[in-house]
């Protein structure tokens, strides 16, 4: 099993578009980092502003850690693709190319591929969350240095302490792999139902705009199936960033989206398992 | 040893929606057989390969290779066959080296530098081991193809269509290829194809296929020699070839004559005798064509078919 995991991140990362999404990371995290810089005081300021008029706030507010939250915000949305862009081609890619014939003619049973496969993608997965990690924070904190990180709610504002700031990070970036990997299962699901790769990274995209606009809905019918939406429990990892951290909320998320991965897993291994290879 | 079924094909039936790709087959192929297996576009050669690799599921019947359910225990059997199923196809991102070595560590087989130049060499690709496959023309992937079907030195061998996009040379090196692993190595091979000369160049045992059904099943020769050969004589005159013929058992055999253009239908023992009878007779005889018989029994079979 292991040798196959090795030869499945052989051959992705063999490819150049697996490397997309690490160099669209490497140009955006800086380019973020230099707009805050220009412009990172005017922001704040205005997200503060009427917070101002009661409260005088000291020391360094806009620092690596404000910058890494916003880009964990913003980009949450924007990684499902780039990784849909490499789990939507792990199946898929083999049937466009011709060489499902040439695997699945080996002597090894076939769950072992479609698990190697999957095993290989979530890496590839993490290791782009990874990226985004060490990017933001790197950067962040090489530019603007470490402070105190404020969180600004509709509810308030929660300053937290700068040695009481990483493990959160660390815990949501960890959160942002297991969400990413949901994505991962939901192209890679697609991915054993179609023979070219496009199918699946723009029928992952559909389903979490779908979703998202959903969520997003004012209705009541939409607030009900709302809780039956993994893209709901996607930005959970924002209840690290609450104080105190709603731990039933955050556990919840994570059962949940690991019952998400393990249900499309499975029925990909399915799939897979009696699919007719045509190609 | 000689009559140890290699692969039996039961009652196999495959359907695609209301197409019957492949209809209740049956068929056996022995150890040390080069078995051809016949039949025109569409006729179902595919699928029933795909099957017998486990990459299509049958709907009805049961295959056995080396005795083995293939249901049951595909990977044991698996170990044991190398195939090429329709055109080859590699990670054309890859060099040759590389997708062998690939290909040769998820099969569990030696995959040492030694054992891949050597396959490399034996289809004569050693220069290029270390080329991307997608610089490759069809014929070197097709000889890529028949290096990775060698690489873990199989029992069987089963190659669908080995030649199509070939040129004369590349389809000559690869009947070489294939009589040098039945003669020299015994191995046995399942050749599928829709040319006839080659299956009836290399072939001991074949079956003819179409619309899914096997039509016959049988020795190459015995299969031959139910048929006549069709012989086409240019003489100089034929009307009085025919007259000259005309108290002979050779005017039986005669079917066609027109514009100095004789055909006959008859048994290849006679063909000389026929040529030799009619310069006797003053009749100039500038040439003597026979039709390959398993062309015409293979038009003829596949047509009463359809």
């Amino acid at each position: 099993m292991i040798t196959l995991i090795r030869i499945e991140l052989y051959k992705i990362f063999k490819k150049w578009r697996t490397y997309i999404g690490f160099m669209v990371i490497a140009v955006i995290v800086p380019v973020i980092n230099f707009a805050m810089l220009a412009e990172g005081e005017k922001s704040l300021d205005f997200m503060t502003r009427n917070l101002q008029q009661s409260f005088v706030f000291v020391g360094n507010l806009l620092n690596g850690y404000l910058i890494s939250y916003f880009i964990l915000t913003s980009l949450a949305v924007h990684i499902p693709f780039l990784i849909a862009l490499v789990a939507g081609d792990l199946l898929a890619g083999e049937a466009t190319a011709g060489t499902y014939r040439l695997l699945i003619t080996r002597p090894v049973a076939r769950i072992k591929i479609v698990t190697s496969k999957f095993i290989a993608g979530l890496i590839y997965s993490n290791l782009l969350v990874l990226w985004l990690a060490v990017m933001s924070l790197g950067i962040g904190i090489l530019i603007f240095g470490v402070g105190e990180l404020i969180v600004i709610k509709s509810s308030g504002i929660i300053i937290f302490a700068k040695n009481d700031i990483i493990w959160r990070f660390i815990f949501a970036y960890g959160f942002a792999g297991l969400s990413m990997t949901v994505v991962t299962a939901l192209a890679f699901f697609f991915s054993s139902l179609v023979e070219n790769a496009i199918g699946p990274i723009v029928s992952t995209m559909a389903v979490i705009i779908v979703f998202l606009i959903l969520s997003a809905l004012p209705i009541d019918f939409f607030r009900n199936i709302e809780p039956y939406l993994f893209t709901t429990y996607m930005s959970s990892w924002r209840n690290l960033f609450e104080d105190p951290v709603d731990y039933q909320a955050f556990i919840k998320a994570i059962a949940v989206l690991s019952l998400h991965i393990i249900i499309l897993f499975t029925i990909t291994a399915w799939i897979f398992k009696r699919k007719d290879i045509l190609t | 040893m000689a009559d140890e079924k290699v692969i039996e094909i039961t009652e196999l039936t495959k359907d695609f929606k209301d197409v019957k790709a492949v209809n209740s087959l049956s068929l056996n192929v022995y150890r040390g057989d080069v078995f051809g297996f016949l039949g025109p576009n569409g006729a179902g050669k595919s699928t029933t390969i795909r099957m017998m690799l486990s990459l299509i599921n049958p709907n009805h019947g049961e295959i056995k290779i080396f005795g083995k359910s293939l249901k049951k225990e595909r990977t044991s059997i698996l170990k044991r066959v190398g195939a090429i199923v329709e055109k080859p196809d590699f990670y054309g991102y890859l060099s040759a080296y590389k997708n062998l070595e690939i290909l040769g560590r998820i099969s569990g087989t030696d995959v040492s530098n030694r054992r891949i130049m050597e396959v490399l060499e034996l289809v004569g690709l050693e220069k290029r081991y270390g080329s991307k496959v997608k610089t490759f023309s069809h014929g070197m992937k097709q000889r890529l193809g028949l290096a990775q079907v060698l690489l873990h030195d199989p029992d069987l061998i089963i190659l669908d269509e080995p030649t199509t996009g070939l040129d004369p040379q590349g389809m000559k090196e690869i009947r070489e290829l294939i009589i040098h692993l039945s003669r020299d190595k015994k191995k046995t091979l399942f050749l599928s194809s829709h040319i006839l000369y080659e299956v009836e160049l290399v072939a001991n045992r074949m079956t003819i296929i179409n619309k899914g059904k096997a039509i016959v099943e049988g020795e190459v020769d015995a299969l031959l020699n139910m048929n006549k050969l069709k012989v086409t004589f240019e003489v100089n005159d034929s009307e009085q070839a025919r007259q000259i013929l005309g108290g002979t058992d050779y005017i039986k055999d005669l079917e066609t004559v027109a514009n100095n253009i004789m055909i006959f239908s008859m048994s290849s023992d006679k063909v000389a005798g026929l040529n030799k009878y009619l310069i006797e007779n003053k009749i100039e005889v500038s040439a003597v064509i026979p039709t390959r018989s398993l062309e015409e029994y293979f038009l003829n079979i596949t047509e009463k078919a359809s």
